[in-house]
């Protein structure tokens, strides 16, 4: 049940388009050979999902970090929810607030009362990188949280008593020991990137788009299906690719034990 | 420190609150505010294409998520008995329908379904007895927008009723076998009670997404529209301080739902930080 959509995905992208817009069994590359017709689609993708991941990662690990060690326990819960809420509302109705933020009439028009003028914020990299930031940080302080709060916490008392600094607590316990934490987050952060449509769709504006918005032109405007297919599982390959490298390299390098997805 | 979260919490907060707050301009253009005014929710009311998506929505998702926490449930539990490999097998395909981006699933759904219906149709219609008239035609619909969301919030709901299924005690499941409870008794009187909590929160959850959702739907919708799809098409449309009022409304619903769940999950001391990602 829920493998057989991959599968007619497989199927179909080795077809061939039928003229009205359906689809004629066969078996040929010439969908894949196509593929650079969609080169700047993944180009995007593929830039801008690992530096939104990086952002993310960036801004999330200090507050992850800061809920574990230095808010009290009662206080921990609320402030958990409420990263856990944005998450869980409408993605939809959280992006089309950075249009109207970022849009003409928001910081662009703030700006030009400090002197800066005709600056263009929306449809370009930068707004898809804050929508992709804004709407995804919680998915990875989430993972890095629960790694931070698993820490044996008598392990950072024991290296003070030693005479360590707490910096050097951070770089010698708390980072290497939040490893399969952060791999999850990006790793979340990361596939579900791949996939993006919305954001691009809001705040790229047509300009910068990516591979999500390429299958829904290719689907449900063009209707060519066999190409659509051949471009989602091209997806679906270097997803896996990308992931698998990045499980081996974390492996690797922390000598543990898989790291879990989820 | 605190200074940084809560510069963070505002980052991402600023946005819901920009919108809420545009949702009470008097004015009507989007980003002028001229005015506190409550006018453009009565307007909400008399838009029928609105009404409709919402039902449609509302229908969907609760279809969706009965079917998705009943089944996810007995998945669950059917799961639990499972050993070695081929629990090792059903675990990764859970984990994996969960992470698949849903702009692919909508896609294999779409594509799944419409090959099922381009096999089916012809089928019905060479089965269909002469005299009942013009046989039945399947399309994309409601059908096929349940059947999706079922499919993608059963595993979320297979993955929160299982971490309650394992924190549960087994001495009590014991006990009643013990006292010759037959096993429809023991699952009716022990397990169903101690699971309810987490059904509740998978139905409230799958609910959420479903009612959330937008890829999905817009793949497999059809001529349907549901509410994120309408709300997309104005959006496309232009800026309004009508989608900043519906835009609230939807996460007043939302909101509320998801503090119901997470208050369940917590329910009887049931602390299981992992699950909610």
């Amino acid at each position: 049940m829920l493998l057989l959509p991959l599968i007619v995905i497989t199927i179909f992208s080795f077809g061939e388009r039928a003229p009205a817009g359906g689809y004629i069994p066969s078996f040929t590359f010439d969908q894949y050979l196509n593929l650079s017709a969609r080169f700047v689609a993944f180009k995007n993708t593929l830039t801008l999902a690992p530096i939104g991941t990086i952002i993310a990662l960036i801004i999330g690990y200090p507050l992850a970090y800061y809920l574990v060690f230095k808010v009290a326990d009662n206080k921990k819960n609320i402030l958990l929810i409420l990263i856990i809420i944005p998450f869980w509302t409408s993605i939809l109705i959280r992006t089309y607030a950075w249009i109207f933020i970022l849009g003409s009439k928001g910081i662009p028009n703030l700006l030009e009362y400090v002197g800066i003028e005709n600056l263009r914020l929306i449809n370009t990299p930068f707004a898809v990188l804050v929508g992709i930031v804004y709407s995804y940080l919680p998915l990875m302080v989430l993972p890095i949280y629960v790694s931070l709060e698993k820490l044996d916490k008598r392990l950072l008392e024991a290296s003070s008593d030693l005479g360590a600094s707490n910096f050097k607590n951070f770089i010698n316990i708390i980072i290497p020991l939040s490893i399969p934490g952060i791999a999850t987050g990006c790793m979340l952060v990361f596939i579900l990137l791949m996939g993006e449509f919305l954001i691009p769709a809001f705040l790229g504006g047509g300009k910068v788009f990516f591979v999500g918005n390429a299958l829904v032109d290719l689907f449900l405007q063009s209707r060519n299906w066999p190409f659509g297919s051949a471009v989602a599982c091209s997806l679906v390959i270097i997803m896996l690719i990308i992931v698998s490298i990045y499980m081996k390299f974390i492996n690797s390098k922390n000598n543990r034990e898989e790291v879990s997805i989820i | 420190m605190r200074l940084y979260a809560y510069l963070i919490y505002f980052f991402l907060y600023f946005p819901i609150a920009i919108i809420v707050f545009f949702s009470f301009n008097s004015g009507k253009h989007a980003s002028d505010f001229q005015g506190f005014s409550l006018k453009w929710y009565p307007k909400l009311f008399d838009n029928p294409f609105l009404i409709d998506a919402f039902n449609t929505s509302l229908m969907v998702a609760f279809i969706s998520a009965i079917l998705a926490s009943t089944f996810g449930t007995m998945a669950a539990i059917g799961l639990n008995n499972l050993k070695g490999k081929l629990r090792v097998f059903y675990d990764s395909l859970v984990y994996i329908s969960v992470m698949i981006p849903g702009i692919v699933i909508g896609i294999a759904t779409l594509i799944a379904l419409v090959t099922l219906f381009g096999f089916l149709n012809p089928l019905l219609a060479s089965i269909w007895p002469m005299g009942l008239g013009k046989a039945p035609t399947l399309n994309l619909g409601y059908v096929s927008l349940i059947g999706a969301h079922t499919l993608f919030t059963m595993s979320l709901s297979i993955l929160i009723v299982r971490s309650r299924l394992n924190g549960m005690d087994r001495n009590l499941i014991e006990a009643s076998n013990d006292l010759y409870g037959t096993p429809i008794k023991t699952f009716l009187k022990i397990t169903l009670p101690q699971l309810f909590p987490a059904i509740l929160s998978a139905f409230l959850l799958s609910f959420t997404f479903s009612f959330d959702d937008f890829i999905i739907a817009f793949f497999v919708a059809g001529s349907e529209t549901t509410l994120p799809v309408y709300v997309f098409s104005s959006i496309r449309r232009g800026v309004t301080p009508e989608i900043n009022a519906i835009a609230t409304l939807i996460l007043t619903f939302t909101i509320l739902l998801l503090l119901a769940s997470h208050l369940l999950m917590k329910y009887k001391n049931y602390n299981n930080k992992g699950v909610k990602k």
